[in-house]
C-alpha cells in the first residue's frame, strides 16, 4: 500500500532499533518454540540412518497404524465435509431464527477437551455404557475397536469445514445464487455452476486443515482405542507406544511423517490463502 | 404458532440442509455431550463432591489453570509482538514466518509433546545448557508451560493481525502530528483498539491449554500432586475403569469451557466481531 502522497509522519531515530530489535524478539521466539521441535523430529528421526529409519516406518506394526490412520481421514473427512457444505448452505444463505445458537453449537467440539471427546463416547457405548446392552445383544464392539476411533475422530474434527465456509459464503451473499434461481436453474444447477466454484478455495482450505487434525488426533483417539498394536493403534499412538519403549528413533521417525503432513498442511494452507486473495481480487 | 422465523428467499433447499445439519449436530456432537451430564445426574452427590475436591484433583486444577493463565500470558506478549512484526515491518523471509506461525494447529500434539521434551530434557540442545543453571524444565510445571505456550501460539497473533491491518493509520499520524512519541501513540491509541482481540485471543488460548492433553503428557512427567494436569487424571480414572469419577471431573471441565466459550462469544458480541477460532 505505496501512499502516493509523501507521509509526513515524525520518525524518531530510535524507530529502526526498536524495529529490529522487535524482529530480533519475534524470530527468536518463533526459533525456541516453532522450528526448534520441527527440526528436533527430523534430527531425531534420522539419528540412527537411513536405514533404521526406513526399518522402523516399514515395520508391520507401523504400517497398520498408517493404514488405520488414512482410513480414519478417510471417513471422517467426507463427513464433515458434507455436513460443512450443508451447514454452511443453511446458515450462509437464509436468514433464520437461532441461528448465532446453532454457530456456538457447531463450534463446541473445539472447547471440549480431547480427553472428554473420548470419554463421551466411552460412556454411551463402553462396557458400561448406555447402549452396551443393544451392542452385546448383536455382538457390536466399537470402544476399543476402529468405529470408536472413527467416531472420536469425527468428534474433533466437527467445526472444521463448516467453520471455514460460513464466513466465507457469508460474505459472498446470495445475489449470485438468485440470479441463477431467477435464470431457472435448478438447485443442483446452482449449487455446482454458481455456490461451489465460488467456495472451493475456502472449502479445500477447510478439509486440509480437518485431514490434518484427523490424521493427527491423540488425546480422544487414545481414550477409544485401547491400544492393540496392529490393530488399534493410529500414527499419533503409535508414537507414544514406541517412545514409552524408549524406542525414540522409530517414535521420532513415525512422528517425522506426522510432521511433513503439518509442513504439507502449510504449504497447501498458503497457497490456498493466496489464491482466495486472487480469487476475490479478480472478481471485481 | 404465527411469528416469523425465517426471512422469504427463493433459494431451495432450507428445509433440507437445516435439517440435516441438526441432525447431524444432534447425533455427533450434542447427543454424545449429553451422556456426561446423564452420567452425572445418576451419581450420587455426596460421592461426586468427594471425587471433584479429592487433595490430588484440587492439585490438578491448580495447576491445570495456572499453568493454562501463565501460557495464555505468554501468548499474549509474544503473539501481540508477532501480529505487530508481521503487519508494520517487511523483513525477508516475512511470509514463510506468517504461515510457520500455524504450525502448533497443523501439528499433531504428540508430536510436539515427544519433540520438546527432547528438547528440555536434561540432555537436550537447551535442556543441556538450562542444567548448567540449574534449571529444570522437562518434567517440571515449567514443561507444561512450554507445551501449553506452544499449542497456544497461533491464537493471539491470529486475533490481533486483521485488526492491526485494518487500523488506520490517519489516526497514529494525527496522534505523532501532536507531539506524541512512539511509545504513547501505541499505548494510547492503538493497544485501546486492541483490546478485544487480544483479550478474545487470550481466552481462546487459555481455553485450548486447559483441555490439552497430547503434548503435555510427554513432557510433564506426570508426578501426582506435582506435574500431574487434570485431563491427564480424567484419563488415569479411566484406564483404572473408575468411569464415574472421569466423569464427574470431566463435567467440572466442560463447565469451565462453557464458561470460557459464553465469554468469548460476550466479547464477539460487544465488538461484533466473529474470530475464526480453530484449533
Amino acid at each position: 500500500m505505496e501512499n502516493p502522497i509523501p507521509s509526513i509522519r515524525v520518525q524518531p531515530k530510535s524507530g529502526t532499533i526498536i524495529r529490529w530489535l522487535l524482529i530480533g524478539i519475534a524470530f527468536l521466539f518463533l526459533f525456541l518454540f516453532l522450528l526448534l521441535p520441527l527440526f528436533t523430529v527430523f534430527y531425531e528421526a534420522l539419528k540412527e540412518g537411513a536405514q533404521a529409519y526406513l526399518a522402523s516406518l516399514t515395520e508391520p506394526d507401523a504400517l497398520a497404524a498408517i493404514r488405520l490412520t488414512l482410513l480414519t481421514a478417510a471417513i471422517a473427512v467426507p463427513l464433515n465435509l458434507i455436513f460443512g457444505i450443508a451447514a454452511s448452505w443453511a446458515i450462509a444463505k437464509f436468514e433464520f431464527r437461532g441461528k448465532h445458537l446453532l454457530l456456538t453449537l457447531i463450534d463446541l467440539p473445539f472447547a471440549v477437551s480431547p480427553v472428554i471427546s473420548g470419554l463421551i463416547f466411552v460412556l454411551l457405548f463402553g462396557t458400561e455404557g448406555l447402549f452396551a446392552p443393544l451392542l452385546a445383544k448383536y455382538d457390536v464392539q466399537i470402544i476399543f475397536a476402529v468405529p470408536g476411533i472413527i467416531l472420536a475422530t469425527v468428534f474433533v474434527t466437527f467445526p472444521f469445514v463448516a467453520r471455514e465456509l460460513i464466513p466465507l459464503m457469508q460474505s459472498q451473499g446470495t445475489e449470485e445464487e438468485e440470479a441463477a434461481r431467477s435464470l431457472g436453474a435448478s438447485g443442483w444447477q446452482i449449487f455446482f455452476r454458481v455456490t461451489l466454484p465460488n467456495m472451493k478455495w475456502g472449502l479445500l482450505y477447510g478439509v486440509i486443515l480437518c485431514n490434518a487434525r484427523a490424521m493427527g488426533e491423540f488425546g480422544a483417539v487414545s481414550v477409544v482405542s485401547g491400544h492393540i498394536r496392529g490393530l488399534t493403534n493410529t500414527m499419533p499412538l503409535h508414537v507414544e507406544i514406541l517412545y514409552n519403549e524408549y524406542n525414540f528413533a522409530a517414535a521420532f521417525a513415525v512422528a517425522s511423517l506426522l510432521a511433513l503432513l503439518a509442513i504439507v498442511t502449510l504449504i497447501a494452507k498458503s497457497i490456498v490463502e493466496w489464491k482466495t486473495v486472487h480469487q476475490e481480487y479478480t472478481r471485481r | 404458532m404465527k411469528t416469523i422465523w425465517k426471512q422469504f428467499s427463493v433459494l431451495p433447499s432450507f428445509s433440507l440442509t437445516l435439517g440435516f445439519t441438526i441432525f447431524y449436530l444432534s447425533l455427533f456432537v450434542l447427543l454424545p455431550l449429553s451422556a456426561v451430564f446423564l452420567k452425572t445426574a445418576t451419581m450420587d452427590w455426596g460421592a461426586l463432591w468427594v471425587t471433584v475436591t479429592d487433595p490430588r484433583v484440587l492439585a490438578s486444577y491448580k495447576l491445570s489453570f495456572g499453568a493454562s493463565c501463565v501460557a495464555a500470558l505468554i501468548n499474549m506478549v509474544f503473539g501481540l509482538l508477532i501480529a505487530w512484526v508481521l503487519v508494520r515491518y517487511s523483513f525477508p523471509g516475512k511470509r514463510i514466518i506468517d504461515g510457520l506461525v500455524d504450525l502448533p494447529f497443523a501439528l499433531p500434539t504428540a508430536v510436539a509433546g515427544i519433540a520438546l521434551t527432547a528438547i528440555y530434557s536434561e540432555n537436550g540442545i537447551i535442556g543441556h545448557y538450562l542444567q548448567l543453571f540449574g534449571i529444570k524444565v522437562a518434567f517440571t510445571p515449567f514443561g507444561i508451560i512450554v507445551a501449553l505456550t506452544f499449542i497456544g501460539l497461533p491464537f493471539v497473533v491470529r486475533t490481533v493481525q486483521p485488526i492491526l491491518e485494518d487500523l488506520d493509520a490517519h489516526v497514529e499520524e494525527a496522534a505523532a502530528s501532536l507531539g506524541a512519541t512512539g511509545w504513547q501513540t501505541f499505548r494510547r491509541v492503538i493497544l485501546p483498539e486492541l483490546y478485544p482481540a487480544l483479550l478474545t485471543g487470550f481466552a481462546l488460548a487459555f481455553a485450548r491449554a486447559l483441555g490439552e492433553y497430547g503434548s503435555v503428557v510427554f513432557i510433564s512427567g506426570n508426578m501426582p500432586m506435582y506435574t500431574e494436569i487434570t485431563p491427564l487424571l480424567i484419563m488415569s480414572k479411566l484406564e483404572q475403569f473408575d468411569y464415574a469419577g472421569a466423569t464427574a471431573l470431566a463435567a467440572v471441565m466442560l463447565l469451565a469451557s462453557f464458561v470460557l466459550l459464553l465469554f468469548i462469544n460476550l466479547i464477539q458480541w460487544r465488538t461484533g466481531r466473529r474470530y475464526a477460532a480453530k484449533g
